[in-house]
C-alpha cells in the first residue's frame, strides 16, 4: 500500500465532501452553502499543509510512486505529432521503455521514457517500469537517430531499476546498460534528462547521462531503490524505510550534490494534484535547456558533459590513518 | 616517471583470526590445500583447478613485467552522504584499510605486459567487496586519461559487488564518470581490454566492465548485473545451473573468451599485441 495514499485519506474524503457541496450549491437555490464551503476549504488547506508540509524520505519515496503521478507517456503525449517507435530489431519490443519522435514547441526531438502502469494489468504489461536489455537496446536506436538527425534527446526517468531476472541476465543486462552509457557519453547532440518519478540504479542512469538534468521536487534518485538497497546492505528488504533515510535520494539532496541542475516545484501534495500544470513546467524547462545547449558546438558540448561528471566524487589524499595503526 | 613500487611496501594484511594459518579447504573439491602451495600456484587449487579470488597486488605481480608505477596511490574516499548504520562510514573504511592492507578497492598504474606499455587497473574484492565509490571512479578516470595522453592500451581487471551503497548516488555517478572516460579513450583509437574476475556485478559490469573492445572472463568467475540475492527476492524461482558463470556468459555471447589464470598473461599479451600492431604501409 502506498504510504501517501493512506496519509492523504482524510483529505481525499474532505475534498469529496467539498465537491459534493459545490455541486449542490450550483443545483439548488435557496440555501446558501457558501459559509460552509469556505469553512471546509480552509480546513482542507490546513490539512494539506499538515500532511504534505514536512514529508520524510520514505514518504517522498511513496510520493514518487503515487498511483496518480504523471507517467512518462503523459509527458510524451504532450509533444506535437508524437510517433512511437518500437522494438530493438533483434529480440522484441520492451513495453517498459517507450521511445519515438516528436516536436517540442517547434523543435523536433527524439524522446525516451521509462513507463510504469496505472493499475495491475498495465503494470504487468509494463513490467512495473523495469526494463529488460531489449528495452535499453531500443533506447540506443533512438539515441543514434537523435545524433544522426541532429535532434536533441529528451529522456524521462521513472523506474525502480533494471529488471533482475533470468532472461535479462541471459540477454546481457550489463552490456545493454554499459553500451547505453557509452553511447550517451559520446552523443554529439544535446541530452536533456528529466527525473519525473523513481530513479533507481543503473537502470535509471542508462537513459540519464546528459547535459541538463531536471528533477521534479518529489521524485527520487538513488544508487538502488530502497528495497534492493536494504537487501544488499542488511539482507533485509523490510528495512527499506531505513535505507530511504540513509540514501539521500530526494531532489534537495541531488541538487546539493550537483547531480541535478534544476528542480521543478510541485503543487502542495504532489504533481498529481495538477498534472497539466506540472507537465507544462517540466516541458518548458526542457525547452529552455535545449535552446541554450543547441547553441554549443558539438565538441564544446562533449567537453562540458565530460567535466560535469568528471568532478563528481568525494576523495582526498591520505595524510595519516590513525585507526589503521 | 620514477618507479614508485609503493604498492609493494603496503602494510601487510592482518591474518584472519579464525582461519587456519597453514591450510585452507577448497570450496569446490573440499580438499585441504596447503596455503603456501596455493600461493605458488596463483591461488588455483592444485587438486581441482578451482580459482580462488586473487588480491590486487598478486594480480599486478602476475600481469606486470616488472615495475608498476602507481597513480593516485594515496587516494582515500570521503563521506558524501555522511552515512551511518552500524558505525559511521569513515570508520568502516578505516577498518577496511587496516584489515586489507589496501587504501581502496582498486590499484591503478602504468607498466608493461609482455613488453607492451599499458595502463593497468586491478580491483580487489577484499576491500569492501570491491565496490565502486568515488575513489574507484576517480582512479579509473585518471588511468584512462593517462592512457589517452600516452596512447597506450588500458587493461582493467574487475572484481566487484557493484556500486557502493554507502556512497549512494555519488557511487552511481561513477558509472557515468568512467563511461565518459572509456568513450573518450575509444575516440582516440586506443584499445581497451577488461578481464572480468570473480565476482563482477552491478555498477561495474554495467559500466566499464562491458564497454571494452575485448572482454576476457576468468575461469569460474561469477558475472552478471543483478546479484543472486536480489534476483531470488524478485522472481522466487530456482536459478539454472551455472547461471552467471563465466562459461554461461560465453555461451550466451556476452564475453569474448574464458581464460584460466595460468594462461591469462599470455592471452592478454597476445590480444594487446594484435590490437596495437600497425598495418604495414
Ligand atoms: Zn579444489
Amino acid at each position: 500500500m502506498n504510504v501517501i495514499v493512506e496519509l492523504e485519506k482524510p483529505l481525499t474524503e474532505l475534498e469529496a465532501i467539498l465537491r459534493d457541496l459545490k455541486n449542490r450549491q450550483r443545483e439548488t437555490q435557496g440555501v446558501d452553502l457558501t459559509p460552509k464551503i469556505r469553512e471546509l476549504e480552509e480546513k482542507a488547506q490546513q490539512l494539506r499543509a499538515e500532511i504534505f508540509g514536512n514529508l520524510t524520505p520514505w514518504q517522498r519515496v511513496h510520493m514518487a510512486r503515487h498511483p496518480k503521478r504523471p507517467l512518462a507517456l503523459d509527458y510524451i503525449s504532450r509533444l506535437d505529432d508524437f510517433v512511437e517507435l518500437h522494438g530493438d530489431r533483434t529480440y522484441r519490443d520492451d513495453p517498459s521503455i517507450v521511445a519515438g519522435l516528436g516536436v517540442l514547441d517547434g523543435i523536433p526531438v527524439c524522446v525516451i521514457g521509462e513507463q510504469k502502469g496505472r493499475d495491475t494489468k498495465e503494470n504487468l504489461y509494463r513490467n512495473f517500469g523495469m526494463p529488460h536489455p531489449e528495452g535499453y537496446r531500443k533506447a540506443q536506436r533512438i539515441m543514434r537517430l537523435a545524433e544522426k538527425f541532429h535532434r536533441p534527446l529528451v529522456t524521462f526517468i521513472d523506474t525502480p531499476g533494471a529488471y533482475p531476472g533470468i532472461g535479462a541476465e541471459e540477454r546481457g543486462q550489463s552490456e545493454a546498460i554499459a553500451t547505453s552509457l557509452k553511447l550517451l557519453a559520446g552523443l554529439r547532440t544535446p541530452i536533456v534528462v528529466n527525473v519525473t518519478g523513481e530513479g533507481g540504479s543503473g537502470g535509471a542512469l542508462a537513459i540519464g547521462l546528459g547535459d541538463h538534468i531536471v528533477m521534479l521536487q518529489h521524485s527520487i534518485y538513488s544508487v538502488a531503490s530502497p528495497e534492493p538497497a536494504a537487501t544488499i546492505l542488511w539482507r533485509d528488504a523490510t528495512k527499506a524505510e531505513e535505507a530511504a533515510k540513509r540514501l539521500r535520494l530526494t531532489s534537495d539532496d541531488l541538487f546539493e550534490f550537483g547531480i541535478v541542475d534544476e528542480v521543478i516545484e510541485e503543487p502542495l501534495g504532489g504533481a498529481q494534484r495538477d498534472p497539466e500544470g506540472t507537465i507544462g513546467k517540466v516541458l518548458a524547462a526542457d525547452r529552455r535547456a535545449i535552446e541554450r545547449l543547441m547553441k554549443l558546438e558539438a565538441d564544446t558540448l562533449l567537453d562540458r558533459r565530460y567535466e560535469k561528471y568528471r568532478k563528481l566524487g568525494s576523495h582526498s589524499e591520505l595524510v595519516h590513518d590513525r585507526a589503521a595503526r | 616517471m620514477a618507479p614508485t613500487p609503493n604498492w609493494l611496501r603496503r602494510r601487510a594484511p592482518k591474518p584472519e583470526a579464525s582461519s587456519d594459518p597453514l591450510w585452507v579447504v577448497c570450496p569446490e573439491c573440499n580438499e585441504r590445500v596447503y596455503k603456501k602451495d596455493l600461493a605458488e600456484r596463483l591461488f588455483v587449487c592444485p587438486k581441482c583447478g578451482h580459482h580462488f579470488r586473487l588480491g590486487s597486488l598478486d594480480r599486478v605481480a602476475l600481469l606486470a613485467d616488472g615495475d608498476f608505477h602507481e597513480i593516485g596511490a594515496n587516494l582515500v574516499t570521503g563521506d558524501p552522504l555522511q552515512w551511518v548504520d552500524r558505525i559511521p562510514y569513515p570508520q568502516k573504511t578505516s577498518q577496511d584499510r587496516s584489515k586489507s592492507g589496501m587504501l581502496e578497492s582498486i590499484v591503478v598504474g602504468t607498466c608493461r605486459i609482455g613488453g607492451i606499455d599499458v595502463g593497468l587497473g586491478v580491483m580487489d574484492f577484499a576491500f569492501r567487496g570491491g565496490t565502486m565509490g568515488s575513489v574507484v571512479g576517480e582512479k579509473i578516470a585518471m588511468l584512462l586519461e593517462e592512457c589517452g595522453r600516452r596512447k597506450v592500451p588500458a587493461v582493467l581487471v574487475c572484481a566487484s559487488g557493484g556500486a557502493r551503497m554507502e556512497e549512494g548516488v555519488i557511487a552511481l555517478m561513477q558509472m557515468a564518470k568512467t563511461s565518459l572516460a572509456v568513450q573518450r579513450l575509444g575516440a582516440l583509437g586506443v584499445p581497451f581490454v577488461t578481464v572480468l574476475t570473480d565476482p563482477t556485478t552491478g555498477g561495474v559490469s554495467a559500466s566499464f566492465g562491458f564497454q571494452a573492445d575485448v572482454i576476457i572472463a576468468e575461469t569460474g568467475a561469477a558475472i552478471g548485473f543483478a546479484g543472486r540475492r536480489v534476483i531470488d527476492q524478485t522472481i522466487r524461482q530456482k536459478l539454472p545451473d551455472g547461471f552467471q558463470s563465466a562459461e554461461f556468459l560465453l555461451e550466451h555471447g556476452q564475453v569474448d573468451m574464458v581464460v584460466r589464470r595460468t594462461e591469462l598473461k599470455g592471452c592478454l599479451t597476445n590480444v594487446l599485441r594484435l590490437l596495437t600492431m600497425k598495418v604495414p604501409a
